[in-house]
């Protein structure tokens, strides 16, 4: 299609051209992804072997010294009176080696089997009594190996460092240089290596309650870890991709593959309709107030922003109370005699699903109402006053000037609400509890969600093993719809995400 | 003519939407202030109205420690809020400002980590604090909320870019270190960004229950608010505390929406700030 024809075109007619290209250049954009891997790889492979090769330059170039940090960490340094860096060093190998030789290497290795020993009574016959012997923990084993694992990452990185360190000390002395001392060190954590400074205390917060957790719990999914394998008591061990066979109905429990599906895509429905119904009509309230000749717009604002200054457990809890078969809605309702029976708000699959989407209306449509205001604010009046001068009708300057302005700046708020509302657990969970329940699902209700389910699962049956396969699934998910937006907004030329 | 009766109309649809969205926020209200009991009447306007369900949340405290458990949550917001801001504040200047080794790959890694469901990890998150022995403590729950609002620097990130370079660079030229840009210049400039990330983790412990609730399980006395109230209306209690229920619920509201309405304009700023200006 020629450049001119599609400049000649309506709106609507180049919004359809637009998400006709894109959609058909999705299909192109994941094989390019996917065939992007193995470069991707490559390089990956690449940077490791550049710093192999490195650390190996160092080795025959160095010194005596500089060698001999191989194998004593800091010992280049101390050896240039580098006291302080070098001492941080040794004692860092030091620490290192007690810890792996008495806990580390036993932790790592018991990862293979997560234990053996079944906790239960023995018989001693010296003092003829049962007595209860501990056995092992297969949820501390893993934990630990981690741990231990990453430890021994941590060491690396550091053992990587200590060596550059001491070819840096070497080379400042070779050239007759001032060798920094503890000050210098010091100083330069406020300056020039002022990203460490910063990031560590963050680092480490995001390291134990983030990383750590979540590479245990993903290791969790190829293990069979259910109530039936609950330590200490009981071991549970390596399955492979067990879980995830049954959770796509190729095990034992066909029920559990249909539940899937279904809350599959009745997660994808429920984010693309609360997403899309709060942008629209928030953006639409918005215009609504801003509107000229509209008085009080900052009372019309607060009345609306009030239900997002109430706490969202308060509100949904209170809604969940009205809106039951005895709630002040149904006997509203019944007292005014349009209905003779109450209406199964919460209580009926089909017309539940219908309540939680207008609730999540209530929920955040003054969320997106309140960051339009803040747009249509910031957009140039001066656009406004030209275009009025070049004759446009205000219909013409909220298609051309409010409406892609908004748009645009909206765009990365929009992907993230997606994202946010395939995880959102606290409309789903207080207002309907993911009910109503059914038998025709494995452990869940009508209007549950990835999410919900998770929840129901990890804290009623405690199958660990479904949960973190099913939390696995909702990254993919969230991953995949994120991926499409990312590399959409970085070929817009936008480069840096964030 | 036309304009007046579109402003007619519109008058009417903004009051219709002004009532949906009150209704359920003015029977809170008028439900705190019941007098009789129950989850649910047969009617819509109780018949007698008391200030009982207040007095009971701070006279009553052996089944439900209102008075403690707004203690316990407005002391972990605090420190949480404190924390967390410091965390949000540091990571996004690093990433906005500073240039190192490892800078794309750790962004990315945040990217990517953001996107698992925030409590997946909540098990293991369990069993971590249970080995250095911090459950069913404040301090833990502190931990954890500053822990995950760490990821959120997405924001802030965006605010900082918006801040002109040319100010660091003057800066350096007359000598100053990077920690004293960042002190003394960049600070200064992102008081609405500051006051946003204060904002948003100074009100999560007050609506959190997932979190709370899987790291207390049964110590009424570190309940947070959330979990507390969520007790109170548990099959067994909803007919006698219901009420008093609502009578909570509205304590909690108020601080919340005080601090929201003096703060909304910095909201505004710090969601679209960075995306507009940018």
């Amino acid at each position: 299609m020629a450049d001119l024809d599609y400049l000649a075109s309506s709106p609507v007619r180049k919004w359809r051209i637009r998400t006709g290209n894109a959609l058909r250049a999705l299909p192109g954009r994941t094989a390019a992804g996917i065939r992007s891997l193995p470069r991707r790889a490559a390089s990956l492979f690449g940077g490791i072997r550049r710093g192999i090769l490195s650390l190996g330059l160092i080795f025959l170039r160095g010194d005596f010294a500089t060698k001999l940090s191989f194998l004593v960490m800091g010992f280049g340094c101390l050896r240039r009176r580098r006291i302080a860096r070098g001492l941080f060093y040794l004692l860092f190998q030091i620490g290192f080696w007690i810890f792996f030789s008495t806990v580390g290497f036993g932790s790592i290795a018991s990862l293979a089997t997560l234990g053996d020993t079944v906790a239960g009574e023995v018989w001693n016959a010296e003092k003829g009594i049962f007595e209860y012997s501990a056995g092992d923990n297969s949820m501390l084993i893993l934990l630990y190996g981690v741990v231990s694992i990453l430890i021994v990452l941590l060491h690396t990185g550091v053992w990587i460092s200590s060596v550059r360190v001491c070819r840096e000390s070497e080379l400042i002395a070779r050239a007759g240089g001032k060798m920094p001392r503890l000050r210098d060190e010091v100083t330069a954590l406020a300056n020039g290596e002022f990203h460490k400074t910063l990031l560590f205390l963050p680092t480490l917060a995001v390291i134990v309650f983030t990383v750590l957790p979540l590479i245990f719990m993903i290791l969790i999914a190829f293990t069979d870890y259910d109530r039936f394998h609950m330590p200490p008591g009981n071991l549970f061990s390596w399955v492979g991709l067990e879980n995830f066979r049954a959770i796509f109905g190729l095990g034992e429990n066909a029920l559990l593959g249909q539940t899937f599906r279904s809350i599959l895509s009745w997660t994808l429905i429920w984010a693309a309709i609360a997403t899309l119904s709060n942008y629209l009509f928030g953006m639409l309230l918005a215009l609504l107030i801003s509107r000229r000749g509209i008085r009080c717009k900052k009372l019309f604002r607060s009345v609306f922003v009030t239900t997002i200054a109430v706490p969202q457990f308060v509100s949904l809890m209170f809604m969940r109370n009205l809106l039951s078969d005895t709630g002040l809605v149904n006997v509203f309702l019944t007292q005014m005699g349009w209905i003779t029976s109450p209406i199964p708000f919460l209580t009926d699959g089909t017309v539940a699903k219908f309540t939680v989407l207008a609730v999540n209306m209530w929920v955040g449509i003054p969320y997106s109402m309140l960051i339009t205001t803040g747009i249509l604010l910031n957009i140039p009046r001066d656009l406004y006053e030209a275009s009025r001068i070049d004759g446009a009708s205000p219909m013409m300057q909220f298609r051309k000037i409010t409406l892609p302005y908004v748009l645009y700046v909206t765009a990365p708020y929009l992907i993230t609400q997606f994202v946010g509302n395939i995880n959102n657990f606290n409309v789903i969970w207080l207002l309907s509890g993911g009910g109503p329940m059914t038998g025709e699902y494995y452990q869940a209700g009508r209007t549950d969600l990835l999410i919900t389910w998770l929840y129901r699962i990890t804290t009623g049956e405690q199958n660990y093993k479904l949960a973190s396969v099913i939390g696995i699934i909702t990254f993919a998910v969230c991953a995949a719809f994120s991926l499409i937006v990312y590399s959409r907004t970085t070929s817009a030329g936008e480069g840096d995400f964030g | 003519m036309r304009r007046r009766s579109g402003d007619v109309l519109a008058y009417a649809v903004l009051t219709v939407l002004s009532v949906l969205w009150l209704i359920p926020v003015f029977f809170l209200v008028v439900h705190s202030f019941r007098g009789e009991p129950g989850a649910a009447i047969r009617y819509i306007f109780p018949k007698e109205y008391t200030w009982d369900n207040y007095i009971r949340l701070f006279t009553e405290t052996e089944l439900f420690n209102f008075p403690r458990w707004y203690g316990n949550t407005l002391i972990v917001s605090l420190a949480s809020c404190v924390l967390s801001t410091a965390y949000v504040l540091m990571i996004a200047y690093a990433f906005s400002r500073l240039r190192f080794p490892g800078r794309g790959a750790m962004m990315k890694a945040g990217l990517v980590l953001n996107m698992f469901p925030g409590f997946m990890s909540m098990i293991a998150v369990y069993f971590i604090l249970k080995a250095v022995g911090l459950t069913q403590s404040l301090l833990a729950l502190v931990l954890v909320y500053s822990g995950s609002s760490a990821l959120t620097y997405y924001v802030a990130k965006g605010f900082f870019d918006t801040v002109p370079r040319a100010l660091d660079e003057a800066a350096y030229i007359d000598g100053a270190s990077a920690a004293m840009i960042f002190r003394m210049i960049t600070l200064p400039l992102s008081r609405p960004m500051i006051v946003y990330t204060v904002l948003m983790s100074f009100m999560a412990p007050w609506m959190d229950y997932i979190f709370a609730s899987v790291i207390m399980k049964d110590a009424y006395d570190s309940y947070t608010v959330a979990l507390g109230l969520f007790q109170m209306i548990s099959r067994e209690n909803i007919y006698d505390y219901f009420t008093v229920f609502c009578a909570g619920a509205v304590l909690v509201a108020i601080p919340i929406s005080v601090v929201f309405f003096l703060l909304q304009r910095y909201y505004v700023e710090g969601i679209t700030g960075g995306a507009v200006k940018g």
